[in-house]
């Protein structure tokens, strides 16, 4: 069985920069699949290959098994692509633009339930003979998720859909893709917020500088980031100001008499943190551990690669 | 080929220039009215360009032709670099749609809107002038092969253009000097021997000469050269829309 989305050995560049160096995944059928990486790390560039907008140097990548070079009407019809900016065609209403939409993928006559399911799903009935002029940077947000819904793609990739959206907008949007997934969609979700990835994803591919540097469940991430560092939150009598070199070395952040130290697992010890700290004449009243979240491994990764 | 995409692609940019059809339809018909208004008040006592023909009639046909070119052109050209340059030009490209669907809808609707102002302008024109119909198949076959040139062109300008400025520059500096600088308003016999022979490098010339047969059954040049002129530069645009749009040429980047 072929995976929703394959990519091999993908090459780009853009003049001097190479952007993709070679990058090479895998996304199976009914993931919901997390690409993050700081800005510039290539993975609009990669969104871009996917959907045809951008064409890569060399490579090969399919979706749903339809290579997208050379067989691009299928792979673009079993994909819809949500993009990052928030653009619209200023001359149409938002039903007019969905059909339009529909008769490029040439479903025109039978999408026209499908339009209307979508505009309910979205909240956006009341707003369906509206301008797209007339609509706030929500709604033209949501209109953008009909439009690449609106052919029923089996794959759909949402490229950081929840930039500049309130809280309340965020949530209803992923309840619709949560149920998007739930029906055997396979959602690719690029975003900055990682407690969205954190909280969606089953899989993670982090991407820095053009290279994949981690490809993983997001568990086994999440290992991997409490196998490296650990945080321990100490909270002491009183402010103290006469810490120790070594216990500099550690420090993460100091608030009054809340200190927080990154201790290395292989190399500190709990212990030993709290020996030294009695040592300079602190009381300690509270300590805890905190395990890593997905901030700690993007960070830690992402800069392991630019060192 | 995939049909209902083509149609849409066409059905839309039929829509878009029909919900501001008080500019691009209603305002260039205006325009070449007052032209007609102005030149043949000035002119239709003291000119006589071919024998029976009043100027103001002799007129007409090219203040027609010359809608057509430039429409044509605006159409497709200004609806791309909006496209691109507002971004929802991402729209068609995420489609199934070929190269080749992509180029036809936008030539077809650059044609409809070309004809829709010359038609415009021949009806409201009829109500001042009897224009005699020589050859109806002349008549269109230039109408419809002109547009075709000047859509072509048109995609290219918008697929070159990075902002509106690019377009206003092709726009006023090539497509008015070669549409108003091409026999609209003269036969090129009354001009000097050089400017003759300048004018006949100026395919807008050979555009307006062989529509301008249709009508009146005379022409400065044979109407089998002009269409031979016409359709080569029609090929010539076609081949390198059609290359450029294969390319991706900064569409796909």
């Amino acid at each position: 069985m072929s995976p929703a989305i394959q990519i091999e050995n993908v090459h780009k560049h853009y003049g001097e920069v190479h952007a993709l160096k070679g990058l090479s995944l895998s996304i199976e059928k009914g993931e919901f699949f997390g690409l993050l990486g700081p800005n510039g790390a290539g993975k609009s560039t990669l969104i871009n290959i996917i959907a045809g907008l951008t064409r890569m140097d060399s490579g090969r990548v399919s979706v749903m098994g339809h290579n997208v070079v050379s067989n691009y009407r299928q792979s673009r019809q079993s994909l819809g692509v949500v993009p990052q900016e928030l653009v619209f065609d200023p001359f149409f209403s938002v039903r007019e633009i969905l059909q339009i939409q529909a008769g490029y993928f040439g479903k025109a006559k039978q999408s026209s339930a499908w339009i209307e399911i979508l505009l309910e799903g979205l909240n956006l009935t009341d707003k369906a003979d509206a301008n797209m002029r007339a609509l706030s940077g929500g709604m033209k947000r949501r209109v953008l998720i009909a439009q690449a819904l609106v052919h029923k793609p089996e794959v759909v990739i949402l490229d950081e859909p929840t930039a500049g959206v309130d809280v309340e907008l965020r949530s209803s949007l992923w309840r619709f893709v949560k149920e998007l997934h739930n029906d055997g969609h396979t959602i690719v979700l690029t975003t900055h917020y990682l407690e969205e990835a954190e909280s969606l994803c089953q899989r993670i591919a982090i991407v820095n500088q053009g290279e994949l540097v981690a490809l993983d469940s997001k568990e086994s991430l999440l290992a991997r980031g409490v196998g490296s560092t650990c945080t321990v939150s100490v909270t002491l009598s009183k402010p103290i100001n006469n810490l120790t070199d070594s216990l500099k070395n550690k420090l993460k952040s100091c608030d009054e008499n809340r200190i927080e130290f990154l201790l290395n697992r292989d190399t500190d010890t709990i212990i030993s943190l709290v020996d030294n700290l009695r040592m300079i004449g602190a009381e300690i009243i509270d300590l805890r551990t905190e395990d890593a979240d997905l901030e700690d491994v993007f960070i830690e990764l992402t800069r392991q690669v630019n060192r | 080929m995939s049909w209902q995409g083509m149609y849409t692609l066409f059905y839309k940019e039929l829509r878009r220039f029909g919900k501001v059809a008080l500019q691009t339809v209603l305002a260039p018909i205006m325009t070449a009215l007052l032209y007609l208004l102005v030149f043949s008040h000035v002119l239709n006592e003291h000119v006589s360009v071919y024998n029976g023909v009043s100027y103001t009639a002799f007129l007409i046909p090219g203040l027609i032709m010359m809608s057509i070119i430039q429409n044509s052109f605006a159409n497709s050209s200004s609806s791309l670099v909006q496209s691109k340059v507002t971004g929802n030009i991402v729209f068609v490209l995420l489609t199934p749609l070929s190269y080749l669907e992509f180029y036809l809808a936008f030539l077809a609707s650059s044609i409809v809107r070309g004809l829709s102002v010359g038609l415009g302008i021949f009806l409201v024109a009829s109500f001042f002038v009897e224009l005699p119909l020589h050859n109806i198949f002349w008549l269109l076959i230039f109408a419809i092969f002109s547009s075709a040139v000047l859509g072509s062109l048109g995609i290219i300008a918008g697929i070159w253009a990075e902002k509106f400025d690019h377009m206003a520059g092709f726009q006023n500096f090539i497509i008015m000097p070669l549409s108003f600088l091409s026999g609209v308003f003269y036969s090129i016999h009354s001009l000097p021997e050089f400017w003759q022979l300048l004018s006949k490098f100026n395919p807008f010339f050979y555009m307006i000469d062989g529509f301008r047969y249709g009508f009146f059954g005379v022409a400065d040049v044979s109407p089998y050269l002009s269409l031979l002129v016409v359709s080569s530069f029609w090929l010539g645009f076609a081949t390198l829309t059609l290359f450029m749009l294969h390319k991706g040429y900064k569409l796909r980047d």
